[in-house]
This record gives C-alpha cells, structure tokens and sequence, in this order.
C-alpha cells in the first residue's frame, strides 16, 4: 500500500509527465485554452496511459525480453499503442457510443503521443512489475490531468489581460508553463521527505 | 545473418496481428452510417474548427441528419455561403432561412443609477474586471461597460453610453459576436421583429436589486399580470419574454414599475430627430 501510494504520488507531482518530464508538450499547449476540451483529452490520455501499459509491459518482458530483442522496444510499442487505440476506438464507437462521443475527438490525437509511448517504456526501465506498472501508468494520466486543468485556468486569466503585443499568443504560453513547472520542481523532495527514504 | 531474423520476424509478426485484429473489428464492428450525414460530412470543410458549436465537423453533420428542420444549415462560418448552399441542397432547406436575430443589451444601470462597491483601477476590459471579485459595481450581473463587445463588434453596432452598452439596431447583423464575447453573458440574441424586451440581468431579490440599482428588476410580477399573452413569466427574480408568444403589444412595458422593460419603435415611426427652432435660438 505504501508502495502504491509512493508510486502514484510520484507520478502525479515529483515526476509530473508534462512539467517535470517535459513530454505531452503538444497536446498540453494545444488543447488547454478551454477547461472542457481540457479535460476531456485528459480523460482519454489516462484511458490510453493505461491502456498502453497493459498491453505493453507482458510484450516487453514475454516477448521481447526472452527473445534477446529488447532494443526493439520503441517501434514495437508504437505499433501496439497505434494499433490497440484504433481497436478502442472501433470497439468504444459500438458498444459504448456515450464514452466514444466524450474520447472520441482525442483518441486519435493521442495515438503516437509521446507522453503516452513514454510511460510504457519508463515503466519498464523503472523495473516495475505489472501492478506497478498500470499504477504508474494512472498516475501519469492524472497528472497529465492536473497540469492540463490547471494550465487552462491560467491561460484564461492571461488572455484576460493586457500585455505587450510582442508576448501574444503562444510566447506568453510558454513563459507561464514554465513558471507552472519550475512551481512544480518544488515537490521533487516531497516524496523523499514524507516516506523517508 | 541470424541477428535479423528474430527482429524483422517480430515486427511483421506483430504488424501483421495487429492488421487482421482491426480489420475483423472494422468489419464486425462497424456501425451503420447515416448515408444522409455521410454526404452531408463531405459537404463540410473538415478542419474540425468547432465554430458551429458541435465538436467538429462529423459531429455537425450528424447532428444536421438527425433533425434537418431544428438545427440550422448555415452554421459553418468558415465554409460560409457556399458551403451553406450545399448543406441546404442535401437537405432541401433554404439555407438562408434562417430568421434575422439582433443582439440585445439586457442592462440598463446607467453610472449614475447603479452603485459601486469600490474604484476599480486596472485593466479596462471587461473580462479582466470580471475576475476581480466580479466587477466594481454592486450588482453582479449587470453591464460592465468597459467594452469588450466593442471591441469584437466588426459592424459598428454597438457602444457605451453612460457605461452600458447599446445596441444600434440598423448597424447590427445579428453576427452574435458581442453576446460571445460578454463576460457577463447580458447580451442576448433576440428575433428582429421581437421588439419588447426587459433590459435588466438581475437574479438578485427584489429588495436587494432595489437596494443597489434605480432600474432592476424586481419580480413584481406586474408585468406578468398586464401581459394577454402568457408571453412574460418572472423566473429566477427576473421577467423574461418569450418572443414566440410576445406581440409587441408593450403592455407589460407600461406596467412596469421600474421601467425597464423597452419598447424598440417600428423602423418606420422612426422620425429623423429634428432640432426645435425655439432650442436653436436659445442656444445662440
């Protein structure tokens, strides 16, 4: 339990995928003007995330692994996660048209997503066992949620506000998602200093 | 030599997999598509741009297929008139029928007859105004009236006079830029022929809008009993009329203690202003 707790807080705050690993960067400029659209691709990168990760991880450390083909990992994952997320999407559209309606728009954004391909080959290179891995996996995608909710708020209160021309658009994006992350480098102790290690 | 087999082996193997499990999902799975909205999806530009306020293109043409008479066909701004033809001409709905509608300011607290809770200094714009504790006046829900649907207006329809807005009629094109663009969310799009509205906001009590503003609205009710047409209902601390129902009689608006219900003339008992000669000698 400690352990899962570890895990997930980890991959929440201390290791947050967009603003400490700096991976997702597009879909985290991109679709964080608005707080609904935001939160809508987060939900399908958690779903995806942990989607992935289940697929991935027995490849790796049933097929790869006792193969010798370990090195193979990267265009091997890409291909599963592109093929698996266009099979949710078949499946979602028949059986579940309501979730489909909510992910549908995104699920493809995110196919070949690098916050997404990311996660499964950290959890392997973590050592993580499955459970750990999917644990991991959910973090992520939340913490990819947290940062995108966030980050919409504060892109609505600077496009309220009157600043150079020169910072418009895209420049002042910028500049604040990296006041967010360096806010964020603060809980890289966190972790260590609440579980002692 | 062997160094290659296993990998190349495994990637096509994988692929391969991969390719027969999606292929027997697509056919197994597939959901019949309206033949209408398919046709209708390729009319459409396809940028997914969310302008028509469906989420993207597929989701328009769909929406469009299922219910051709409620949903407008001209709502692709990015594709504009040609594209409108073409939805229409799939549909067989004039494409341009859709009624005239102006932007109406439902706010009449002037400077002088609202009051403030603070000075306000900072940026003047409306939405910045806005997130500082909801604006300097006292009324929560009334006209800013720094203008930021001036700004968006392309027409010149729309301006400040005593720190609310107001819509000219004869400029207006019904675009609803303004209304999209109010913080406040007063600016509502009505018919053109509708001309009675109740020009106030104000969800507070009665007591409360009497406290704060000269020309809110109080749920009184009165108008609902002068109206003969069950066009006016008091919902939420404010009158509401429904221009379906409502025939311009502007009974309600001479009922109205407070008068903030308006009444627009028609365009055509519009007398050009002239100056009174006597004023003209006076002034000289």
């Amino acid at each position: 339990m400690r352990e899962a707790i570890i895990i997930i807080m980890g991959a929440v705050l201390a290791n947050n995928f967009v603003l400490v690993r700096f991976l997702g960067i597009c879909p985290f400029l991109g679709v964080s003007k608005k707080l609904d659209s935001a939160i809508g691709m987060s939900m399908a990168v958690v779903f995806v995330m942990v989607m992935a990760t289940a697929a991935t991880w027995p490849i790796q450390n049933l097929l790869l692994e006792p193969n010798g083909i370990g090195y193979m990992q990267t265009i091997v994952f890409i291909l599963v996660i592109a093929a698996l997320v266009q099979l949710v999407e078949i499946a979602l559209k028949k059986y579940v048209p309501a979730l489909h309606k909510g992910l549908g728009v995104y699920l493809p954004l995110i196919t070949t997503n690098c916050a997404v391909l990311g996660v499964t080959v950290l959890n392997i290179d973590e050592g993580y066992g499955f459970a750990q891995s999917l644990l991991n996996s959910f973090g992520a995608g939340i913490g990819f949620m947290l940062a995108m909710f966030l980050f919409a708020g504060v892109r609505g209160r600077i496009e309220a506000n009157d600043y150079p021309e020169s910072f418009k658009g895209i420049a002042s994006t910028l500049i604040a998602a990296s006041i967010l992350s360096l806010s964020f480098m603060g809980f890289s102790g966190m972790i260590d200093g609440i579980f002692g290690m | 030599m062997s160094a290659f087999v296993a990998p190349v082996v495994l990637v096509v193997g994988v692929g391969f997999i991969a390719a027969v499990i999606l292929t027997l999902a697509a056919k197994f799975m597939a959901v019949p598509v309206d033949e209408t909205a398919l046709k209708l999806r390729e009319a459409l530009p396809g940028a997914n741009c969310g302008a028509c306020g469906y989420a993207g293109c597929d989701d328009y043409a769909s929406a469009l297929a299922a219910d051709p008479t409620g949903v407008a066909p001209n709502l692709c701004t990015p594709g504009g008139a040609s594209v409108a033809a073409a939805v229409g001409a799939l549909l067989g709905v004039d494409a341009t029928a859709a009624e005239p509608i102006v932007a109406a300011v439902m706010c009449s607290g002037l400077t002088d007859l609202t009051k403030k809770d603070m000075e306000y200094q900072g940026y003047k714009t409306c939405a910045s105004v806005k997130q500082f504790f909801g604006g300097p006046g006292s009324c929560k829900y009334g006209c800013i009236g720094y203008g930021d649907c001036v700004e968006v207006c392309k027409y010149d329809a729309i301006d400040i006079c005593s720190g609310v807005a107001l819509v000219n009629r004869e400029n207006c094109v019904g675009c609803g830029m303004c209304a999209k663009e109010c913080p406040q969310r007063i600016i509502d799009m009505i018919p053109v022929k509708s001309r009675v509205y109740v020009s106030c906001s104000s969800k507070d009590t009665g007591k409360r809008t009497k406290d704060i503003c000269e020309v809110g609205c109080i749920a009184c009710k009165l108008c609902e009993k002068a109206c003969k047409f069950d066009a006016v209902h008091v919902v939420d601390n404010i009158a509401k009329i429904d221009p379906v129902k409502c025939v311009n009689c502007g009974l309600c608006a001479k009922a109205c203690p407070r008068d903030i219900i308006h009444v627009i003339p028609k365009p055509k008992a519009a007398k050009p202003l002239v100056i009174p000669a006597k004023d003209e000698a006076t002034a000289q």
